[in-house]
């Protein structure tokens, strides 16, 4: 244990820069999600179709591949990304093409009558989506949300691999240093676990935060269930 | 010219053979974690004492914690313990182990999701625990699951290029090997990407036509 107590400071800064590079592709996959699947919802082809390829191909392809591609090969086009902003937009993109099919499918499960009332109200088809379907759908985004959260937070070990020193770097660091492997790895095994039970607290509280009532809470963790397992 | 196609099209054969192996740590490693979430899963609802909740930890600490440190743990830690295979047996056993806990989920719904009758028509019957098992319980629960397991498979055929990371040369590995002993990583990172892209969308396709025809019975 005595290196995992020496080198602390070394895994602190690691944790911080993993917690970093969560919150930021956190939002871009938020932005991305967002933006991808209301696009491939449009009945206009010029959005709906490069949001699907979009969808197709990050989903389709390891999200290693896609970070080592910003990384090494976008470097041939002229474009030199720092490597945490290369991590940051693969992981951002990658899960945001993840949680763009969960913003589709929310919204396309949507119950017919409320277009159809906002319609009948004169509501403009923006106005619509922003006051009425958005916040209805997204009690029904958030179980599958936080899944895509949670998996964001364990990709982010993968950065390690393009040299961002995030909490695995640091692991990987002291390891080769003290050799004592057993308790650097077992500590950040650990780490990572709480990390990834705080996000699934943290979606929790959001879930009952954003629930309609306590009757649609219990209609909407049956649908979840059933999310969980279309979703994966 | 940006892309080499001379380039590309001779390190073409070398992208194969590491999907060539990508593609066997996929079967094996689904074939290791559909059994071993099959009986995580009915550990788990045997209610056995000490050992379901003990399995019911591991499931969600797996599930909580990252493969790629999975995979360190197995390829750095269990050497110094005398335990060490090699690379491409380490992969297979630790992303078998990490998407078991996840179909061990998928089985528990499938199981879940199997009428209270069947196991009362079972009980009238006095079928034995075995038997109920068996031939009742999990025939059923299996066929909701298959899809699942087709979509697993999926996710472990793109995930697998993390175990790159513990020297297993599949296609991740390869493609990078390439890269770094060329100086030229654009053609053979994009040819890996499509190539992953080639398998995986037509399969994914696949499975959503599966989803369809083992649509629950009930």
């Amino acid at each position: 244990m005595s290196a995992v107590m020496d080198y602390a400071p070394l895994l602190w800064q690691g944790l911080l820069t993993t917690i970093l590079v969560t919150v930021l592709s956190g939002a871009l996959c938020v932005v991305v999600a967002f933006a991808a699947g209301l696009a491939r919802l449009s009945r206009h082809r010029f959005l709906s179709w490069p949001a699907g390829i979009f969808i197709e191909v990050f989903r389709g392809t390891s999200l290693l591949v896609q970070m080592f591609w910003l990384f090494f090969a976008l470097p041939f086009f002229g474009i030199q990304l720092h490597p945490v902003t290369a991590a940051v937009l693969a992981l951002g993109l990658n899960e945001g093409a993840y949680a763009a099919e969960v913003v589709r499918g929310a919204i396309a499960s949507r119950a017919k009558g409320q277009t159809e009332a906002c319609i009948a109200l004169g509501m403009e088809p923006a106005l619509r989506l922003r006051r009425i379907i958005i916040p209805q759908s997204i009690p029904a985004m958030l179980p599958p949300f936080g899944n895509v959260m949670v998996d964001l937070l364990k990709n982010t070990s993968l950065v390690s691999l393009v040299t961002v020193a995030d909490l695995t770097f640091s692991a990987q660091m002291i390891r080769s240093t003290t050799g004592q492997t057993t308790a650097i790895f077992l500590t950040i095994l650990v780490v990572y676990f709480v990390l990834s039970y705080l996000l699934t607290l943290l979606t929790g509280w959001l879930e009952r935060r954003f629930a309609l009532d306590r009757k649609a809470l219990v209609a909407q963790r049956k649908e979840s269930r059933l999310m969980k397992v279309g979703a994966a | 010219m940006i892309w080499d196609n001379n380039f590309a099209i001779s390190v073409f054969p070398l992208l194969l053979e590491g999907l060539g192996v990508t593609v066997q740590i996929t079967l094996l490693g689904t074939l290791l974690a559909a059994v071993l979430g099959l009986v995580f899963a009915v550990l788990r609802r045997l209610a056995i004492p000490v050992l379901s909740p003990v399995v019911s930890f591991l499931v969600v600490f797996v599930r909580g914690t990252p493969l790629l440190v999975q995979a360190y743990c197995a390829f750095f830690v269990l050497p110094a313990y005398g335990v060490s295979f090699d690379a491409l047996t380490t992969g297979v056993v630790v992303i078998g182990i990490n998407y078991s806990a996840y179909m061990a989920e998928v089985y528990r719904s499938g199981i879940q999701g199997v009428p209270k009758g069947q196991w009362e028509a079972a009980t009238a019957l006095s079928l034995p625990g075995a038997r109920t098992w068996g031939r009742i319980i999990l025939p059923q629960a299996i066929r909701t699951v298959v899809p699942m397991l087709g979509n697993y498979l999926i996710q472990m055929f793109k995930d697998s290029a993390v175990l790159s990371a513990i020297t297993v040369v599949e296609l991740m590995a390869t493609a990078q090997a390439i890269g770094s002993s060329n100086f030229r990583y654009l053609e053979p990172l994009t040819m890996a990407a499509l190539l992953f892209l080639a398998v995986s969308y037509p399969a994914s396709r696949l499975v959503n036509r599966l989803e369809r025809r083992y649509a629950p019975q009930h």
